[in-house]
């Protein structure tokens, strides 16, 4: 019995019909496409991108080189030499990170001890010669300088969860 | 000059069947981009021009700018002439279809089985194709094809037989004119002759090397099949002939079984929409065309001895068996018989 109705099944072409109005009903579904330059998915304020070095408001630049973000990083993108300054202060004289080796795990903006190095929401970039992936610490700080109030504004909506 | 006028006026005819299907081919290839995206909840094409209109045309722009590369082993003539030999069928067939009443290239009485006679001529550009590029994914897919095309041909055929029996002629004309009555679309083929309709339909798809029957070009097992090393224009002739056996298929459905340009309201009401008109078949051979990319979104390919099976375990009999049985009807005077 199980046979012949299989058989009459298959004849009446039932599964195929089943799948026919499985698509036919997806064929009117809103789609899900987003037209990229033009829409743009929403962002977390924990976004990873870019990265910045930051200064305080009085224009003097927060990092002092611990090297902590140095030691943290699983990528070992990070590169920093340091020198003490006239005043007697340490600073890095050069603070460099490969985005190629970069993994955006965002450990080096957790393990700075003074908010420094953070990682901004910025995530279109790109280069156009060899090299230029080895962004130094002029670069990094332009970057903070420019993206200043973004990158406050993202720290303080995620303040409260820290 | 008589000689002269008729060959002008002939060569006018063919030039307006076939501008307007190389232009429905483009805007079929848009619509097909555009259903399967929307029935997997994309959006398909939509850059260029408005509503991705002109995307056809960009399409063929870049085409037919590529480079033609032929294979260092390949055999030159048979390599070149393989393309033409597909797409010349694809179009030589549309000399009898009739559009409207007394609208055709050519009426022959023979009609049926010319074209029965070029759709399968198709076959040969696939095979040449596959062989002269002396590729073994594009001999696979020759392979393949041929032996589809083949088995699928008699059971197309035997599903027409039935429609010649129903109507009692070979001139296409006549067959759409036998279908004519005064109870609308109760009158036409597809109700007495139905399991050879659906039969007919996926034989179609199976001729065309249309998916879930595509393991011709089967991407993913042998790249692409027959065409695998035809770049540029000569793959863009394989697309257009592709696209155009589609079409033709899905009119012939139209034309055999519904009815063609008769209205599916003949008899019922009057006014435009009870008169019989070419824009009937029109949208008669869409909705057969919006079946084609349907299936392509829906079916997974068929296993290659599940095509054989079908062909010849399945359809074949169910097709000899509604020979038999439309001969009975009529004889029994179950069904009238037209003309």
């Amino acid at each position: 019995m199980g046979a012949i109705t299989h058989y009459f099944k298959s004849l009446m072409l039932k599964e195929l019909l089943v799948g026919l109005s499985l698509t036919g009903r997806y064929f009117f579904r809103p789609k899900y496409t987003l037209r990229y330059p033009e829409e743009k998915a929403p962002k977390s304020n924990r976004f990873r991108g870019l990265h910045a070095l930051r200064r305080y408001p009085n224009g003097e630049e927060r990092c002092i080189a611990c090297k902590l973000c140095e030691a943290v990083c699983p990528a070992l993108a990070i590169t920093i030499d340091s020198e003490q300054r006239a005043d007697g202060t340490r600073r890095t004289t050069r603070y460099e990170i490969d985005l190629f080796k970069c993994i955006f795990c965002g450990f080096c903006e957790e393990s700075c001890p003074v908010d420094s190095i953070v990682e901004t929401d910025i995530s279109e970039y790109h280069f156009e010669t060899r090299g230029e992936n080895v962004v130094g610490k002029q670069q990094l700080l332009a970057i903070g300088d420019r993206f200043e109030k973004q990158i406050a504004a993202a720290r303080a909506l995620d303040a409260p969860y820290r | 000059m008589d000689d002269l006028l008729l060959l002008a006026w002939t060569l006018a005819k063919i030039l307006l069947i076939a501008v307007p299907l190389i232009v429905a081919v483009a805007f079929f290839t848009l619509a097909e981009r555009k259903v399967i995206g929307w029935m997997q909840v994309r959006l398909g094409p939509t850059e260029i021009g408005p509503l991705a209109l002109a995307q056809p045309f960009a399409d063929t722009a870049k085409m037919l700018f590529k480079e033609l590369v032929m294979p260092r082993n390949a055999d030159r003539f048979l390599y070149i002439l393989a393309p033409l030999l597909t797409l010349a069928p694809a179009f030589a067939a549309w000399a009898v279809i009739p559009f409207d009443q007394g609208v055709a290239l050519s009426q022959i009485d023979a009609g049926l089985l010319y074209l029965l006679a070029m759709t399968s001529l198709g076959v040969y550009g696939v095979i040449l194709a596959g062989w002269a590029s002396n590729s073994k994914y594009a001999f696979l897919g020759a392979m393949r094809s041929a032996a589809q095309i083949v088995s699928y041909e008699i059971a197309m055929g035997f599903a027409l037989v039935c429609v010649i029996v129903a109507s009692g002629s070979l001139n296409i004309e006549k067959i759409v004119l036998a279908q004519a009555g005064n109870a609308g679309f109760f009158e036409w083929f597809w109700l007495p002759l139905l399991p050879m309709f659906v039969v007919y339909f996926i034989s179609g798809v199976a001729e065309t090397n249309r998916a879930p029957f595509d393991v011709a070009e089967g991407e993913s097992e042998i790249v692409a099949g027959f065409h695998v090393e035809y770049s540029g224009a000569a793959f863009a002739v394989f697309f257009l002939a592709e696209y155009a056996n589609m079409i033709l298929i899905s009119l012939l459905a139209a034309i055999m079984f519904l009815g063609g340009w008769l209205s599916p309201f003949q008899g019922w009401i009057g006014g435009f929409l009870g008169e019989p008109s070419f824009l009937w078949l029109f949208a008669k051979a869409s909705i057969f065309a919006f079946c084609y990319l349907w299936f392509r979104a829906t079916f997974p390919r068929y296993r290659y001895d599940q095509i054989m099976r079908l062909g010849w375990k399945v359809f074949i009999p169910i097709t000899i068996v509604w020979v038999a049985v439309i001969a009975v009807l009529i004889v029994a005077k179950v069904v009238e018989r037209g003309v």
